[in-house]
Parts: structure tokens; C-alpha cells; sequence
């Protein structure tokens, strides 16, 4: 592959333009009226906070999503808002790399190419494969020591980023004209991320346009040529790289509206007991706490949440007197049994606290059911419908209930609120604190930030470790931002 | 050296050292005869093993490929014999027939485990239709392809090669068997990159419809006649093969050439114990042990590669 | 689902209630072979044939009931080592005993010995090997497949006599095998629907990582499922050996599909976390009758087999329709 050659078109002519596109889920708004033109030759810094919309955008941006209100239109072929954005977006070169990894782990590196490129000439393939994914390979990270045959599962997962991001610049039937790179140098190490951070500039200059989502605000300065923030499913800003200095940057990602009303109240200061919870990687939690655990979606969070409560619990053995109790977020994976009525669902963890010989005891579990239906005002008809008719939000009430009815003195809360209502929140949030108050400690995972603000303790995860340890008066939205992307330059 | 290398590594020392143990017992076995001997029966195997093996590239499980392939030497033994056109006919209806239900897995989201449990009951009743007792008799040209005697090299031996070979090409090194490898390594990716996934599990399907006729013509090349039970074993035997043979149940992580290796270790392992002067009673033991070894040693394999 | 616990208002069952039951068609379909049956015969002989059906009804509904338990664990989940067990328990139970009578007890306490074995063996593979299910026990089967044969060695022992009389015998109208297959059917069903354990089989065939966050000990309970199903197996093994007048080694054959099949024909569900006991019984009897009923319209196994097949698919296809999109 030859980038010196000049890509079509000139410089400044626009490749995808959005036009007040807006997205829906239900009732929540995703993305706000956005209007974006990526133009060839820029490299745009997207920006912003958990759920500010950068992925809503982004997918916008590609095709994948087709957005409920607004027009996307793609370089020549002017085409509105249509099912077939996807394809549009295709034939204009338009390319993402994600955090979840799209290669076949089974398959070759040069093989990997075969998927995305569905009209390879069947003559040769394996030549003309092996030909493009090296050049490209060798043009983004030069002395890659990768080899074109190694099988992607045998990689590293450094080496299977690089590799997925090198098919996405490979020239193909059409060249890359605008590649997305979401978070592509979280597995790279610093002189790599740096060959990425050249080649995304040579790109740039050589026509082509690339949007570069990240959490090292260094990187974001070095390589962009505009930066785009978000805010609340908004573009907020969107200027000349120049226009921004960093505290600026980090200023513009936190939230317009105040939250004074968490401030002295859940702040005031309370009798802790002894250390209860104490992980490897320094997180600690005092009897009646309530620990957050904050930092941008994915830095390892979950992960040390889900280990703590697994090392607290055994496969082989159940207790009447469990150490913790686990509310999950992702609700389809971690917490919900599909099939299950409320009823059950909410008994799950306590039926061996309240059964006598091995039955359950349907009088005691009706009773716990209707009394936490009460507590925590669940809105059904009746707790045998399937805990699936429920709204989400009750659906986590329901856990909520099924976790705080345990006799367990640790609550661990994987990131809960996620797709809750206001309303349910702030219920939610005065019975957390009282429960606090009588001595429950609770490990807090949150993506939101006015949750974290609830917290006593508050510690800040990047990159798998804590970067920071807040605690009352420093418990800030700015302060957990600072921690959360990295503030250094990118590392030469 | 690679994990594929590995992968394949395993399954040809299991057959080397089964054979050398062969070998050592009965040294009259590394002739001409001793290895047709030895591994005549395996031909059908293979090909059953393969077939599975398209089934299980696509992340599902084919339970009904011992009965279909007793259906086949049914077919082969009776109308391939007496009215040919009719006969072949039957046998490409049975492979679209595979492919069809490949294609109603995927889009009513069926499992497949309990999907080809019921249709191995409708191909155990069909094969029962065509052929009620045990008998039929092999089309000339096959019986004489399946017992010739090329120079040098026994039957068996060539054929186990060329299956290895072909579907090697066909599944490795062709665009369009990596396509279908990427089907069990990662579908959404295809979907993605706009495959229809519809498609590509009806061609693995109709893949193994085929390898599965192919296996019932070898059986009755070999025997000369058929009857509707003949290959109730190789569904078992089939999935056996393809995991001695490295692959892996999900994944779609499988090896054409290992495959055959496994069918052949398979079938070794039941005639290792008549030189070993051991009752046969052991033929399946044997077959089962050396699968839970082979299991066992690619643990230890990738966990050491994991540390 | 229906299978919800009902609440305090709602204990007596109406016929509403009773058509939203998962295993009502299985009965429906039972009672339509069995009518059909009627037809042709012009009534004659509905006593022998009820007898007979509940008779080989019951060896189906004893490993269907293991292998239920099983597959409620989740997809993946398939014990393929019940003919085995079955074989090589009534092997060793019969050549233990020897035809003594005083033996009796002893040997049925070896039947169950050998089938918790071939459970233990299961699940070491399972846990140790880190492999499917469905591989431990299709390689574990060709072992206990080849003690059996080893062991066996051709000699055909005969049941004791006492034993013998038994397993053909009856009380009243119902035989003794399916007085002990109902008996058995009843405490699954306690556990399935009544115990906390069955709770845990249940949770964790729907989300098995959510089910490991609930507090639930996966381990343990998938441990006691496979060696509940091996157990069942040798007990159906030791029952039929001394039904049939001894042990034979392709008498577990049928047994590996016909497990399965009662349990999806049954309204279980295939993908785990929604199973039942009485559709076993309800599918265990359909899948005698409507072999009865093919034989009394002179159609052969040919058919006989290829409808039973149908009817698994079509069961599949449309219990799958009624989704578990979630």
C-alpha cells in the first residue's frame, strides 16, 4: 500500500457530515441534535465523560447505528438517514477499530484481512493478503515483528490490537478514508502508541481523516487537529486543538448542573468501624463505609469487584451466614434469571437463611418478598409475573431487595444505577445511607458521577489500578476526571 | 513453535507411538497387508470424522451422523445398486437436506444438539425403509476402488492422505474456508462485515451432508452390503475423532488432517489390543482412555503455555 | 413461565392453569396414541397395553429424570454416559449376586456403587480436564462401556429368582418398576420444585455466572446432578437386567437418545433453567405408545422412527418459538 500517493479528493472535503442527528433508546437520548462534518485531513479528539455519547456517536458515524432523527450524509454519495447507512458508510472507506476486539482468534493474521474484505479475488488470496496486511502493518508499526501466519489467538493482546488496527488502515477494494480508533492504545505500550500516534498524523496529512476517541489527554493533544467534547449526549465544544489547554479540556467534560444538594449531607462525618474489606490493590473499606469505586468504564473496576466477591464465597459450599452480597449492573449477565419470576428472583441469595432442612420455606419467602415490595416500592402486579415484565429500573430494585435482604455485612454494587430513572436513584441512595448507618459496608462501583459524590471514600481506577484516593472534601467531579484520564504527555 | 503447531503435534505422535507400539507387538504388521489391514476400516471413519468436523467448525454438534451415514450405505447398497440415477438422485437430496437444516438451526436459533437427535431418529427410519433386513450389494465400481491394490502404497493409506489433503485445501487454505472457520471464531465479526451467516452454516452443513454420503459409500465399497445399523457407532466415534485430532469444541478451532489422524488412532487403538494379545472386550476402553489421555496432555500443554 | 411457585390465592388449579402446563401435551399426545391404538383393536386388550406401557414407561422415565437434571443445567450440558452406566452397574449388580436371593440387597447397593463411580469419573473429567460435558462423558462411556463387556465376558447370569418375580410383578393394576420409577419421579419432583437445591440446578442452567454471584455453589450442586444421573442410570440398569433375565450389553443403547427425548418432548427445556418432572412420565408413556400404536396399524420401525423424529423437531422448533430471547 502506497499512503504517499494523495487519497481522492482534496483536502477539507468533508466525509461524513452529520446534520442534527439524534439517537433514542426508549426514552433515553443517546445523542442530542449533533452536528459533525469529519473532513479529510483532520484528525478529530473525541472527548468526554461515561455515557456522555461518544460510542452513540461514533456508531452513528459508521453506519452501524441509523440515528431516529437528523441526516447522515457520506462524501459524494449524498444519501439521507436510510437503512443502508451501513453499506454507505462502507463504500465511502469508513473504518472503526474497538474496544472489543472484531478479529477471529482462530484464524491468521493475513486471514483476519478475508473477513472484512468480502470481495477479495479468490486468485491468490492468500498472497494478495498476506501483501496487504504486512505493508500495512509495516507502514503503522514499523518493526512490528509480527508474522503474517501466526494464529491471532497465539498473539498478545498488544500484538491483536495492532493487527486490528492495521486492517482497518489496509487499503483494500477501497482505501481507509476515515478510520475511528476507540481507546486503540489501552494495550499498547508507549513507544508503540507513538508509531500509532505517527501514523495517524502521515494519514491525516496525506488526505485521509481519523476519529481518535482516548482517555491520555496527552495522546489527544498530540495527534489531534480538533477536539469534540461531549457532555450529556451533546457536543458541547468543538475547536482548533489550540483553543484548549488541558485543565480547560477537563473543565468542559464536567457537568453544567451542580450537585450542592449531595454536598454537607452525605459528607457529615459518621462513627467507621474497623477495616472490613481489604483488596490487594490497596482498595480498603471500614465497617458502615460506603467506598467508591470511580474512573471511566472498563479500567478494572468490575473485575476487582466481581474477584472480591468470588474469593469471599465458595463453589463447593453455602452458608446461612453469607460475608457479601453481589447487585449487579450488566443485569443480563451478572444478575437476572430470565425465566424466574420476581418472587424467586429476589429469594435467590437468602434461601438457606430462612429454609429448615433443605425446602424452602414459601411462607418465610412470600413474606420477605412482600415486605421488600413494600420497603422498596417496586411497582408490580403481582410478584409472580416474570421479573422480565418489569421496567429496568425495577428490575434493579429487585436485586437491590434480593442483596439488602441478606444477612451480609459487605454490599458490593457493580456499577447498579445504569439505565435507572432519576427517581429510583435517589430512593435507592436513601436506603444505601441508612443501611449504612447500621453498620452495612458497601463497595460502590458507579459510572455516574453524581454517585460517586455519595460516597465517603472515594477510589479512582485507571488502567486496572487506583490512581487516586478521594476522601470527603476532595470527593470532586473534577478531581475524579483529573485521576481518570492521563494528564502526562504522551510518552516519546 | 506455534499453539497450531501443537494442535497438531499431539495427534500425530498419539498415531506414531500407537503404531510403533504396533509395530514392536507384530512386526509382520508394517507390510503391504498388515497396514491395509490395519486401517481399512478407518476410510469411512475419516470421512464421518470430517464431516463432524464442519458441524463442529460452526460451534454446533451433529448427533445424527451415525445414522445418516448407515442411511447412505443403505441408499448405496440398494438404489445406487439397482437404479443408479435414482440412487445418486436420493444421495444430493440427503446433502441439500443437511444443508436445509444447517440453514433452520441458525434462523430459528434451534439447538442443534437436539435438532439432529430427532432427524437421526428420521434418517435410523428411512435407512430402515430402504433396506428392512441386512443385505444389498456394493456397485461394482466402488467395491473394486475400495479393495483395489495400487503399488507400493496400500488403499487405505492413499485414501486417508487424499482426505486429509483435500479437505485441508478446502478448509485452510481456501478464501472460502477460512470464512467458515470464522463462523465459529467470531460471528458477530462476519455479521459485521456483512456475511450472511445463514448461508455460511448451510454450506457447513451441507459440507458434512456430503462428507457423510461419502463415508456411507466407503463403508459399502469395504463390506459389500449395509443394513441400517451399521454405522450407529461413528456418531461417537466422529466426535472422538475430531477432538483426538485437535480441535476444540467451540471456537471453531479444528484441524482436517488432524481429524484423520484421530479417525485413524481410533481405529488403531481397537486392533493395537488383538496384537497386545488383550481381549477385545478393551477395544472401546481403549479408544476411550486414549481420548481422556490425549485431553489430559493438551491441558498440560496449554496451561505450561499459559504460565 | 408456568412454573412460577404459586401464591397463597391461587392453589386450586384450574383448567387454565392446567393447559399452560409445559408437560400437559406430552399426556395429550399419550392419551391420543393410546386412543388410536383403541381404535384399531376395537378396545381389546386397553388393560394389557396400559400394564405394558407403565411397565417400559418406567426404565425411560428413571434415566429421563437423571438426564432432565442435567440438561437443566445449562446448555452444553448432556450426561451421553447413561447406557453405559446402566450396562456396566447391571453387569456387576447380576455377577455379583449371582442368582442368590440373599444377595438382593447387596446388589442393588452395588448398582448404585457403580453408578455413583461413573458419576465421581464424570465429573473428575468435567472439572479436572476442564472439557464439555458432553466429551467427559462420551469418553467416559467407552470405558465404563468396556468394564462392562470385560466383566461380562458372555456369560449371561440370571437374576435371582425373588428379584426376577418382582421386577415383572405388579400390584393391582400398576407394576412394580413403575411403582419405583413414580416414586422416584415424586422426590424429583420434591427437589426440583420444593428444595433449594433444585432452585440452584434451576438458576444455574438460566445464567450460571449470575447464579455463582447469588451465593449459589456451582460446584457442589453440578457435582450431585451428574452423579444423581449416573446413580439413576445404574438403578434403570439394575432393574431391567432383572426384567429382562439378565444382563446384556446393548441394553443401555436406546437408552442414550430416549433419555434425552423424554426430557425435551416432556416440555423441559433444552437451553436449560426451565424443567419438569411429570412431562417425563407424560413422554416416557407416548413414546411406548405411539410405537404401539404404528405397530397396530402395521406400519414398521422405518416410520415408527422417522415420526418419533418429527415430533422431537417439531417439539424443538416450537417450544423455541415461544423463546428465551432473553
Amino acid at each position: 500500500m502506497k499512503t504517499d500517493t494523495n487519497i481522492s479528493g482534496a483536502h477539507g472535503a468533508p466525509v461524513v457530515a452529520l446534520e442534527k442527528a439524534s439517537m433514542s433508546f426508549g426514552p433515553v437520548h443517546a445523542l442530542v441534535s449533533a452536528d459533525l462534518v469529519v473532513r479529510r485531513g483532520e484528525c478529530i479528539g473525541l472527548v468526554g465523560h461515561n455515557g456522555a455519547g461518544k460510542s452513540t456517536l461514533v456508531n452513528v458515524v459508521n453506519g452501524r447505528l441509523t440515528p431516529t432523527g437528523g441526516a447522515v450524509s457520506y462524501s459524494e454519495l449524498a444519501a439521507k438517514a436510510s437503512a443502508r447507512n451501513n453499506a454507505h458508510a462502507h463504500a465511502s472507506g469508513v473504518r472503526s477499530v474497538f474496544q472489543e476486539l472484531s478479529l477471529c482468534p482462530n484464524l491468521t493474521v493475513l486471514e483476519n484481512l478475508r473477513i472484512p474484505y468480502r470481495s477479495m479475488p479468490r486468485n491468490g488470496w492468500r498472497k494478495t493478503a498476506k501483501k496487504m496486511v504486512m505493508a500495512a502493518l509495516d507502514q503503522v508499526f514499523p518493526n512490528h515483528g509480527i508474522s503474517a501466519n501466526a494464529v491471532v489467538g497465539d498473539l498478545t493482546i498488544a500484538e491483536r490490537q495492532m493487527v486490528e488496527i492495521a486492517i482497518a488502515f489496509s487499503a483494500r477494494d477501497a482505501r481507509a478514508n476515515l478510520v475511528i480508533l476507540d481507546e486503540p492504545t489501552s494495550s499498547l505500550d508507549a513507544a508503540i502508541a507513538q508509531q500509532l500516534l505517527e501514523h495517524i498524523r502521515t494519514f491525516c496529512t496525506n488526505g485521509g481523516a481519523v476519529v481518535f476517541i482516548s482517555h491520555m489527554l496527552g495522546e489527544i493533544f498530540d495527534v489531534a487537529t480538533r477536539i469534540v467534547v461531549m457532555k450529556d449526549g451533546q457536543i458541547t465544544e468543538d475547536r482548533p486543538t489550540d483553543g484548549f489547554t488541558r485543565e480547560g479540556l477537563v473543565d468542559a467534560m464536567g457537568h453544567v448542573a451542580s450537585h450542592e444538594e449531595a454536598g454537607p449531607n452525605a459528607h457529615a462525618k459518621r462513627n467507621l468501624g474497623d477495616v472490613v474489606v481489604q483488596l490487594p490493590n490497596g482498595l480498603n473499606a471500614r465497617k458502615g463505609e460506603i467506598v467508591g469505586l470511580a474512573g471511566l468504564a472498563g479500567h478494572g473496576q468490575a473485575e476487582a469487584l466481581a474477584n472480591y466477591y468470588l474469593s469471599e464465597t465458595s463453589a463447593w459450599r453455602s452458608t446461612k451466614t453469607p460475608k457479601a452480597a453481589f447487585v449487579a449492573g450488566d443485569r443480563a449477565r451478572d444478575g437476572v434469571m430470565p425465566l424466574w419470576s420476581i418472587l424467586r428472583n429476589m429469594s435467590l441469595l437468602t434461601l438457606p437463611e430462612f429454609s429448615k432442612r433443605g425446602l424452602v420455606d414459601r411462607g418465610s419467602e412470600q413474606k420477605l418478598a412482600d415486605d421488600w415490595k413494600a420497603k422498596i416500592k417496586i411497582k408490580a402486579n403481582s410478584l409472580t409475573d416474570p421479573l422480565l415484565s418489569l421496567s429496568g429500573g425495577n428490575q434493579q430494585k429487585v436485586l437491590f431487595a434480593k442483596a439488602l435482604a441478606s444477612s451480609a455485612p459487605v454490599v458490593v454494587m457493580d456499577d447498579p444505577m445504569r439505565g435507572v430513572d432519576v427517581g429510583t436513584k435517589k430512593e435507592v441512595y436513601k436506603m444505601i445511607r441508612s443501611e449504612a448507618q447500621n453498620g452495612r459496608t458497601f463497595l460502590w462501583y458507579s459510572t455516574e458521577t453524581d454517585e460517586v459524590l455519595e460516597c465517603d471514600r472515594v477510589f479512582v481506577f485507571r488502567d486496572g489500578e487506583i490512581s487516586a484516593e478521594l476522601v470527603g472534601e476532595d470527593i470532586t467531579e473534577e478531581n475524579m476526571l483529573r485521576a481518570s484520564f492521563e494528564m502526562q504527555e504522551a510518552a516519546e | 513453535m506455534t499453539r497450531e503447531h501443537l494442535r497438531i503435534l499431539l495427534p500425530v505422535l498419539s498415531l506414531a507411538i500407537l503404531l510403533a507400539a504396533v509395530f514392536y507387538l507384530q512386526p509382520r504388521a508394517m507390510s503391504y497387508f498388515g497396514l491395509n489391514l490395519l486401517f481399512n476400516l478407518a476410510i469411512p471413519v475419516a470421512l464421518a470424522t470430517i464431516a463432524q468436523m464442519m458441524i463442529i467448525m460452526v460451534n454446533d454438534i451433529d448427533l445424527s451422523i451415525g445414522t445418516f451415514v448407515s442411511f447412505c450405505a443403505c441408499v448405496t447398497a440398494t438404489l445406487v445398486q439397482d437404479t443408479p440415477v435414482l440412487g445418486y438422485a436420493v444421495l444430493l437430496a440427503a446433502v441439500l437436506v443437511y444443508a436445509g437444516i444447517g440453514a433452520v438451526i441458525h434462523l430459528r436459533g434451534l439447538p442443534a444438539i437436539v435438532v439432529t437427535l430427532g432427524t437421526s431418529f428420521v434418517w435410523g427410519g428411512l435407512a430402515i425403509l430402504v433396506l428392512p433386513s441386512p443385505g444389498g450389494a456394493s456397485p461394482e465400481w466402488l467395491q473394486s476402488l475400495m479393495k483395489s491394490k495400487p503399488p507400493l502404497v496400500p488403499m487405505a493409506i492413499i485414501a486417508a492422505t487424499l482426505i486429509g489433503v483435500l479437505t485441508h485445501l478446502l478448509i485452510k487454505r481456501s478464501s472460502i474456508g477460512v470464512v467458515l472457520q470464522g463462523v465459529g471464531g467470531n460471528e458477530r465479526a462476519l455479521e459485521r462485515a456483512g456475511w450472511s451467516i445463514v448461508q455460511l452454516k448451510a454450506l457447513a452443513y451441507g459440507l458434512a451432508g456430503l462428507f457423510g454420503v461419502l463415508a456411507g459409500m466407503a463403508l459399502v465399497g469395504l463390506t459389500t452390503s449395509a443394513d441400517a445399523n451399521i454405522a450407529l457407532r461413528y456418531t461417537l466415534l466422529s466426535i472422538a475423532g475430531v477432538i483426538l485430532g485437535g480441535g476444540e469444541f467451540t471456537g471453531g478451532r479444528v484441524s482436517p488432517i488432524g481429524a484423520v489422524l484421530g479417525a485413524l488412532t481410533l481405529t488403531l487403538a481397537a486392533s493395537f489390543l488383538s496384537f497386545l494379545r488383550l481381549s477385545p472386550d478393551w477395544q472401546i476402553g481403549a479408544q476411550g482412555a486414549i481420548l481422556i489421555l490425549v485431553l489430559a496432555i493438551r491441558l498440560l500443554v496449554t496451561r505450561r503455555e499459559a504460565n | 413461565m408456568s412454573q412460577t411457585t404459586t401464591n397463597t390465592s391461587s392453589h386450586a388449579m384450574s383448567l387454565r392453569d392446567l393447559v399452560q402446563k409445559p408437560w400437559i401435551w406430552a399426556y395429550l399426545a399419550a392419551a391420543a396414541a393410546f386412543g388410536a391404538t383403541m381404535i384399531i383393536s376395537g378396545g381389546q386388550g386397553a388393560g394389557s397395553l396400559f400394564y405394558a406401557a407403565l411397565t417400559f414407561a418406567a426404565f425411560s422415565a428413571i434415566v429421563g429424570v437423571g438426564q432432565m437434571f442435567v440438561i437443566t443445567l445449562g446448555p452444553g450440558n448432556v450426561d451421553l454416559s447413561i447406557p453405559a452406566s446402566m450396562t456396566l452397574a447391571a453387569t456387576l449388580a447380576l455377577k455379583f449376586m449371582d442368582s442368590n436371593p440373599s444377595l438382593i440387597v447387596p446388589g442393588l447397593l452395588v448398582a448404585i456403587g457403580v453408578g455413583i463411580g461413573c458419576g465421581l469419573f464424570n465429573f473428575a473429567l468435567i472439572l479436572l480436564l476442564r472439557i464439555p460435558p458432553i466429551i467427559a462423558t462420551l469418553s467416559s462411556s467407552f470405558l465404563f462401556q468396556s468394564l462392562a463387556i470385560w466383566s461380562n465376558r458372555g456369560i449371561r447370569v440370571k437374576p435371582p429368582e425373588p428379584l426376577a418375580d418382582f421386577t415383572t410383578g405388579g400390584v393391582f393394576f400398576l407394576p412394580n418398576v413403575a411403582l419405583v420409577a413414580i416414586f422416584i419421579a415424586i422426590v424429583a419432583w420434591v427437589v426440583l420444585e420444593r428444595a433449594i437445591v433444585g432452585r440452584w440446578v434451576l438458576s444455574i442452567g438460566q445464567n450460571l455466572r449470575a447464579a455463582q454471584l447469588s451465593g449459589v455453589p456451582v460446584n457442589l450442586v453440578r457435582f450431585g446432578v451428574y452423579v444423581t444421573s449416573a446413580v439413576l442410570a445404574g438403578i434403570t440398569g439394575f432393574l431391567l437386567a432383572n426384567f429382562s433375565g439378565g444382563a446384556n450389553l446393548n441394553m443401555g443403547t436406546e437408552y442414550m437418545l430416549m433419555s434425552i427425548a423424554v426430557v425435551v418432548i416432556g416440555g423441559s427445556s433444552i437451553a436449560g433453567g426451565n424443567s419438569n418432572v411429570p412431562g417425563i412420565w407424560g413422554a416416557a408413556l407416548f413414546m411406548f405408545l405411539i410405537v404401539s400404536m404404528l405397530n397396530s396399524y402395521g406400519l414398521g420401525a422405518g416410520v415408527r422412527l422417522i415420526l418419533t423424529g418429527l415430533i422431537i423437531v417439531t417439539v424443538v422448533a416450537f417450544a423455541s418459538k415461544k423463546g428465551y430471547a432473553a
